[in-house]
């Protein structure tokens, strides 16, 4: 928090890339987010804060059409993705989904080799031409998520057999190798090492010259040292959303102040 | 007193146990539960085990150990000329037990009391009509030593039996009297209770894999039989089944095998792709109005009776096959055939797999399909990509499980496939299969020790190895799987 980066951290953007307006969610009877407004600006790293059940998960879900999946999830209001409404009936959310990637909350590589977890989406997408190219995108994928030097000797190992953290990296891994416009991280560091960390921060920072990225994260300083915007929330309400310098130096909002001084949460 | 007399008291008994051991564990602490080791419950409970179990044990030794030790008492007493009229040892001794327990009604009838019956002679009472008059029908007149071993057998057995009820009864109140004497507030009952318990369980699994191995050991002996009958090497390597009853039959097991795993072919061929495509899209696509309705008709098929889909092969299936396929390509005018009989099973099976199917995938977490449509792809990729692969152990079970089905079903084949072992590829020929006939040889007119009837036991025995190779192929399948994903 202390962190003097934060106060020369400038935008690279102001273009939106995605905008939300009035999005309310509901599970069942459960009002579980009310009334969102944000712009995801382009090449931007965008934090998510806020107290645990307060709705970040639900807001990314909503931004990838994640929450199709879940039977009793309603979703209302307006999300658009570069000037286009992504809940309008013209639009294919599985390819919404590939230009809109995600990393999961909980590691959830699938029952098969490291190779063949980050391989994935490109063969889904012929993303690649040759099997050459597929080696090389896997292998960048893999290095950029700072997992390469643990795996290279055994890529045709099952993912699952791999450490929580390894598991974590290997769905990053896997979610830049399908080269999406946005990245949606749902507590990406979670489960890993203080070394590791840093070098998935370096990742997102990096990423950020191609991709827009949205990152949750109940590490304050990981908001301060990754992102330029910062969205908190609070029981399902958006209180708080503006760069990140200010949120953490001058919050306009109690409850933000509150928040990052650690008396809610 | 009956058997179930006697393990009627002694069930009484260790309930008073119960009650009293109960009562004496508390009133040995003056009331306080808490300072005895165990729950108040569990003294009462070590009473009422130590009185029954050990009673009862006795009881069922008893009663299988006495049958036989009374026969070949008996059995002694006749001499061997009149044991060669009989026949065998095992017929005289059914005479002499049905003639023992026909003595009582012969008694009652003609007023006699025990030492009338004792003086009764074969060779001066019509033995053999006095017995028809209470109806105990004899095969020939009874001999005078048979008559004796029949008034010894059934004078022994009353005395046999009394003692039992008296050495039963008197373990049951040892039992009682030692349990109530050693109850003390620092025993550990609960302990015992435990170990009780512990091996009520063991025994209960020992019956499970017991059973097992006396099929398996009754199978083979039974084989072993045949095999000192009939070559082996005819029953392995000759391409020929014609029993004869009359003798010099050829018993090839191939023609049968072939049947079996033709038809079962077919069935999966059917079952298979049906059954698992169904379930994925219960589990994946349906949505739960459907799936409300689909998955319980679905079920419906697995409750019909295999003879049922018999007659549906039999009346529907055969000559549809016949009148549209197998005419009109020249393949025959059977409307018994492989393919009847597989298509039918194939039909069966359908439930079997995608329930089993359905269950396994619904078990795939739901994370596995948030990954796979976060990164853009469709439902079908999800499916063949990240659910197959992670359910397929599951899967391949489900699988064998519906062949071992396949393998073991006879009924439909009875009725779609005939009775006819042939070795051949077109599927619209009658064929048959191990099962039908095992059903036919030992349901046969010729005598069980001969070749022809015990064949059916070495069939068995076939059928066995067969399933048994297919569940450990299916074993190693999925463990090297697991392994491998997990
Ligand atoms: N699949 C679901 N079904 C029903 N309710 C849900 C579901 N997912 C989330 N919710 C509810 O929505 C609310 C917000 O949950 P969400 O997962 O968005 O919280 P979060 O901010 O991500 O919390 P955390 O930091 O603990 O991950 C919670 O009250 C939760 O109970
Ligand atoms: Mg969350």
């Amino acid at each position: 928090m202390n962190d003097m980066r934060i106060a020369d951290r400038t935008v690279s953007s102001d273009t939106a890339k995605m905008t939300a307006r009035g999005v309310q969610v509901y599970y069942g009877e459960n009002h579980a987010l009310k009334d969102v407004d944000i712009d995801i600006l382009g090449g931007t790293v965008t934090a998510f804060i806020g107290p645990s059940g307060c709705g970040k998960s639900t807001f990314l879900r909503c931004l990838n059409r994640m929450n199709d999946t879940v039977s009793i999830a309603r979703v209302l209001g307006e999300i658009k993705l570069d000037g286009e409404d992504i809940y309008d009936k013209s639009v294919d959310p599985v390819t919404l989904r590939a230009r809109v990637g995600m990393v999961f909350q909980k590691p959830n590589p699938f029952p098969k080799s490291i190779y063949d977890n980050v391989a994935y989406g490109p063969k889904i997408h012929g993303l690649t031409k040759s099997k050459a190219e597929l080696d090389q995108v896997v292998e960048t994928s893999l290095k950029k998520a700072a997992l390469w030097n643990e795996v290279k000797d055994r890529l045709h190992a099952p993912g699952t057999g791999l450490s929580g953290g390894q598991q974590q990296r290997l769905c990053i891994a896997r979610a830049i190798a399908t080269s999406p416009e946005v990245l949606l991280m749902d507590e990406p560091c979670s489960a890993l090492d203080p070394i590791a960390t840093a070098q998935v921060e370096e990742l997102i920072d990096e990423l950020r010259s191609q991709f827009s990225v949205v990152i949750v994260t109940h590490s304050m300083q990981q908001a301060a040292r990754v992102s330029q915007r910062t969205a908190f929330f609070h029981l399902g309400h958006l209180v708080e959303y503006g760069e990140t310098g200010q949120i953490f130096t001058n919050p306009q909002d109690p409850r933000t102040e509150s928040y990052i001084t650690g008396r809610i949460g | 007193m009956s058997i179930g007399l006697i393990t009627l008291i002694v069930l009484g008994l260790a309930v008073l146990g119960f009650i009293l051991g109960r009562q004496r564990a508390l009133s040995a602490v003056g009331g306080d539960p808490r300072t005895l080791h165990s729950l108040p419950g569990y003294y009462g409970w070590s009473v009422f085990l130590f009185t029954a179990v050990p009673a009862l044990l006795l009881l069922v030794t008893w009663a299988f150990v006495q049958p036989t030790a009374l026969n070949s008492h008996v059995a002694g007493m006749i001499p061997a000329a009149d044991v060669a009229s009989y026949g065998s040892t095992q017929l005289v001794m059914a005479d002499v037990r049905r003639i023992a327990d026909g003595l009582d009604a012969v008694a009652r009838n003609a007023g006699l009391d025990e030492t009338g019956l004792a003086a009764l002679r074969a060779d001066l009472t019509d033995m053999r009509g006095r017995l028809a008059e209470v109806g105990v029908a004899l095969g020939s007149n009874v001999a005078p030593s048979v008559l004796e071993a029949a008034k010894e057998y059934r004078s022994l057995s009353g005395t046999l039996r009394l003692g039992m009820a008296l050495a039963v009864l008197l373990a049951a109140l040892a039992g009682l009297g030692f349990a109530l004497w050693r109850i003390d507030p620092r025993q550990r009952a609960r302990n015992l209770v435990e170990q009780f318990t512990l091996v009520l369980l063991a025994g209960c699994s020992l019956i499970a894999v017991a059973t097992t191995f006396g099929i398996v050991a009754s199978l083979v002996v039974e084989s072993v039989h045949f095999f000192k009958l009939y070559d082996f090497r005819d029953f392995f390597f000759s391409l020929t089944w014609s029993p004869r009853f009359g003798g010099g039959s050829e018993l090839g097991l191939w023609p049968l095998v072939w049947g079996t795993l033709y038809v079962s072919f077919i069935a999966l061929l059917v079952s298979v792709p049906v059954g698992l495509m169904a379930a994925i899209y219960l589990s994946e696509y349906a949505g739960k109005k459907v799936r409300a309705f689909a998955k319980p008709a679905i079920e419906i098929l697995a409750g019909i009776p295999t003879i049922v889909y018999g007659l549906f092969a039999l009346i529907t299936v055969g000559p549809f096959l016949r009148d549209w396929f197998a005419q009109p390509m020249g393949l025959g005018s059977s409307s018994s055939s492989v393919m009847t009989a597989g298509l039918v099973m194939g039909i069966m099976l359908i439930p079997f797999v995608s329930s089993l199917s359905d269950d396994i995938i619904n078990a795939v977490p739901q994370s596995m399909r948030d990954g796979s449509f976060g990164l853009g792809a469709t439902r079908s990729e999800t499916v063949k990509q990240v659910i197959l692969p992670a359910a397929l152990p599951g899967i391949v079970g489900a699988i064998l499980l519906a062949a071992s089905r396949a393998i073991g079903e006879t009924m439909i084949v009875v009725m779609g496939a005939g009775a006819a072992a042939k070795l051949d590829v077109n599927p619209f020929e009658a064929m048959t299969t191990v099962t039908v006939k095992i059903v036919s040889q030992l349901t046969g007119d010729t005598e069980f020790a001969s070749p022809e009837t015990l064949v059916a036991f070495a069939l068995g025995l076939t059928l066995f190895c067969f399933t048994l190779a297919l569940n450990v192929v299916a074993l190693v399948i999925v463990r090297k799987y697991r392994e491998q994903y997990e």
